[in-house]
């Protein structure tokens, strides 16, 4: 578990246990939570940013990983430092080729200390045992990375099928299928269990119900499968409704999973906020980000009481284009402006997203997978011109 | 669609078979009446025997009238049958309990772009092989501490050989190059690295056909940008409730796609996506392509060979006409239209004389 080397940095929380014995008494966990220096409102809470540091600079874990993550941070330090943006970067790297955890528990502490990480995926080596979890999963579940938020907008210069969508997606980030807990009892039969506790699904509700009215979104719909999946789904919609009741000018409806993704495939404006558990949350997230032109584009967040970890939504290694130098950095740059944004510094957050905006307008910069022959290096200029051309950000504007 | 895993059962009494005809819920009676009423109309030796499952009530009878009747016959068409969500856990869904005590493994959709339908991906040929009977379905989940739901994903080694045998069967069967597995192994390591450790010595025993496999949360991306990549799917129960939905949409909607559930001894047909669509129940504007479809498919099961094409080559001409099209293809064509259409269309095409049979 992650208690041991959390115990140096541990901040005044109270951390749900993990595993099998978690404990569903709400009440208790709540009030601790309350009492914590760093909550100033409900269980949830506000999520508030570390403070700035050393002069108003911010230190943000950096996790390279994998494949072209580690290309692509480099482009998102090289345009920071360009634009000025006052945040310094700690690389922790995590080597996903050994056995041991110290990587990252190393990582996991970086984190703890600083508050804010962006990072790329980390490999998982299929063939190493079982009990060789993945590091990504690890991560999440250390740090109670509860809410995976993505947001799938069609972005003007990219052709697509569809046209202006525009759906979040809220997908619980720690617990359902992803529990890793599996055994094989008898030979030949193996049983992976699927939790769903009342506490985190009433959790992820509130927080999607939170975020729809906060961004004035209309309607919130669950995703689950609780026809076939009666008491563990069934717990999760019985949970999103209770919520729903405390939010009478948001309206909630529900979806069956697989008529969810037969509806994305056809009518995707129908959805506005969709809420779900953790593998439907990865599949639907996935056909979204289809939609709207390919993993290259669409960035995720994973916010957590305390902390914040920004990727790509897709989380994709791509180990067949690393340092091929055409990968799109679109994807890791706009999850680095949404880290900014949950850093209060919404004017670099929207400077460089307008420079990336203008950017995917140019359909000669497209890189290979929306169809076009530009490499990441020409985006990446491409971005750095239109923040030049836009004029230096004056003392009065930051 | 060809597949020998599954025998048929012998015609009887003068060459006419009995097939057990499950109404359902929703759209599906009024569909299996047009079925029943296009077989008529063509003369097929197909005589069905009704029994109708009431899914208000909570008592097994009629299930297991249901059941011994397809037992009888060996072959069914059916409609979906609702499940009360209002009713407590322990009421489990109609239609799985009619999957597992009858066996049927093997769930095949094979989704195909439809000349005269307009979709925005051409050209989608794909086979979805799901596994049918165990996975997330198993509707195995307790409670041990309030608040803490367990639910329980049985993957096992019997199953799956069985289902990647079928997959490559089929494959090889109907000239496919490409099978590939949808999974996910990074995170299931044991459950869903059984299922794929299973396919992979399956596919050893089948030289000729490339096997790859690919992540679930991959897979559906893929599907909605490049769809034409794939060829024969398979994968375990919930992936492939997800992915055949996905690919239903693909090709145009829940009212085109047929599916069929092969077990070794039984077989039953029905709609791929299986909506009971109670919103559009008796308002004669559900599409009935997608059971007209799966009644072929019956057809063919039956070795009835050329009235399956026969009617088949009527359906897909009526499904040509831009005007004909139902609500749900963005017309405003009614079922009865669609099903007249139908029938002139095999009326067109001259009497069957007994050497086509």
């Amino acid at each position: 578990m992650a208690a041991s080397s959390a115990a140096l940095s541990l901040p005044k929380v109270f951390r749900p246990v993990l595993g099998l014995g978690r404990s569903g008494n709400p009440a208790k966990v709540w009030a601790a939570a309350a009492s914590c220096r760093r909550e100033k409102s409900t269980f949830v809470g506000r999520i508030i940013p570390p403070p700035a540091k050393y002069g108003g600079r911010h230190t943000v874990t950096l996790i390279p990983g994998d494949g072209i993550g580690p290309e692509l941070l480099n482009h998102v330090r090289e345009l920071f430092r360009f634009s000025c943006v006052p945040v310094d970067f700690e690389v922790v790297n995590v080597n996903s080729s050994v056995a041991t955890e110290d990587d990252i528990h190393n990582a996991i502490t970086a984190i703890r200390r600083n508050g804010v990480a962006l990072k790329g995926n980390i490999e998982t080596n299929h063939n190493m045992p079982p009990s060789h979890k993945s590091r990504n999963n690890l991560l999440r579940t250390s740090l109670d990375l509860f809410a995976n938020m993505m947001h799938c907008q069609s972005l003007p210069g990219v052709q697509t099928r569809h046209k202006n969508i525009d759906i979040i997606i809220i997908r619980e980030n720690t617990e359902g299928e992803y529990s890793s807990l599996e055994h094989e009892s008898v030979s030949g039969v193996v049983e992976s269990l699927k939790i769903i506790t009342r506490y985190n699904s009433l959790r992820i509700a509130d927080y999607a119900f939170r975020l729809a009215r906060e961004k004035g979104r209309r309607r919130v719909t669950a995703v689950h499968k609780a026809n076939i999946m009666k008491l563990a789904d069934g717990l999760f919609l019985q949970c999103c409704k209770e919520v729903a009741s405390g939010y009478p000018d948001i309206q909630f409806d529900s979806m069956i999973v697989d008529n969810t993704t037969m509806q994305l495939v056809s009518k995707p404006h129908q959805f506005d906020v969709m809420v779900m558990p953790n593998l439907y949350g990865n599949v639907v997230s996935n056909v979204c980000a289809g939609l709207v032109g390919g993993p290259g584009l669409v960035p995720g967040a994973n916010y957590g009481t305390n902390y914040a970890v920004f990727e790509t939504a897709t989380r994709n290694t791509g180990k067949s284009i690393a340092d091929k130098n055409i990968a799109n950095p679109t994807a890791m740059l706009l999850a680095s402006c949404l880290m900014l944004d949950h850093l209060r510094l919404h004017d670099y957050a929207n400077m460089i997203r307008g420079a990336v905006l203008t950017t995917m307008n140019e359909t000669r910069l497209h890189t290979a997978d929306i169809g076009g022959q530009g490499t990441t290096s020409e985006v990446v200029q491409s971005v750095m011109k239109n923040i030049q051309s836009g004029g230096p950000l004056t003392t009065e504007q930051i | 669609y060809n597949s020998s895993l599954t025998k048929p059962p012998p015609a009887k009494y003068g060459g006419r078979h009995t097939v057990t005809l499950i109404p359902g819920d929703g759209i599906g009676p009024e569909l299996l009446t047009h079925v029943r009423e296009l077989f008529r109309f063509c003369c097929v030796p197909v005589d069905f025997e009704i029994v109708s499952i009431d899914s208000k009530s909570t008592s097994d009878d009629d299930m297991n009238n249901a059941i011994t009747a397809i037992r009888r016959n060996g072959v069914a068409l059916k409609g979906n049958i609702e499940t009360n969500h209002n009713l407590p856990p322990s009421h489990i869904s109609r239609n799985n309990i009619l999957r597992t005590s009858l066996d049927l493994y093997a769930n095949v959709i094979h989704c195909q772009t439809l000349p005269g339908v307009r979709t925005r991906h051409r050209d989608v040929d794909i086979i979805i092989i799901r596994e049918n009977t165990e996975g997330e379905y198993s509707s195995l989940e307790h409670e041990n501490v309030p608040g803490v739901v367990e639910c329980l994903k049985i993957i096992t080694r019997k199953k799956s050989l069985r289902i990647a045998e079928y997959a490559f069967n089929a494959a090889r069967q109907n000239g496919r190059r490409r099978v590939t597995a949808v999974h996910k192994a990074n995170i299931m390591k044991l459950g869903d690295g059984l299922f794929l450790q299973c396919c992979k010595e399956v596919a050893a025993g089948y030289p000729e056909i490339t096997f790859d496999s690919m992540i679930v949360d991959n897979t559906t991306m893929q599907l909605v940008s490049k769809p034409q990549q794939f060829d024969v799917m398979v994968m375990p129960n919930l992936y492939g409730s997800v992915i055949s939905n996905v690919c239903a949409g693909l090709v145009g909607g829940p009212g085109l796609v047929p599916g069929a559930n092969y077990g070794k001894d039984y077989a039953v047909f029905e709609t791929a996506t299986r909506n009971t669509g109670k919103s559009i129940a008796n308002k004669n504007i559900a599409n009935p392509t997608a059971t007209l479809l799966a009644s072929c498919l019956m057809l063919d099961h039956l070795r009835l060979h050329g009235y399956a094409s026969m009617i088949r080559k009527a359906i897909l001409a009526t499904v040509s006409e831009t005007r004909l099209h139902t609500a749900d293809l963005g017309g405003q064509g009614t079922t009865s239209e669609v099903v007249q259409s139908v029938m002139r269309e095999i009326e067109s095409k001259g009497p069957r004389t007994s050497e086509q049979i």
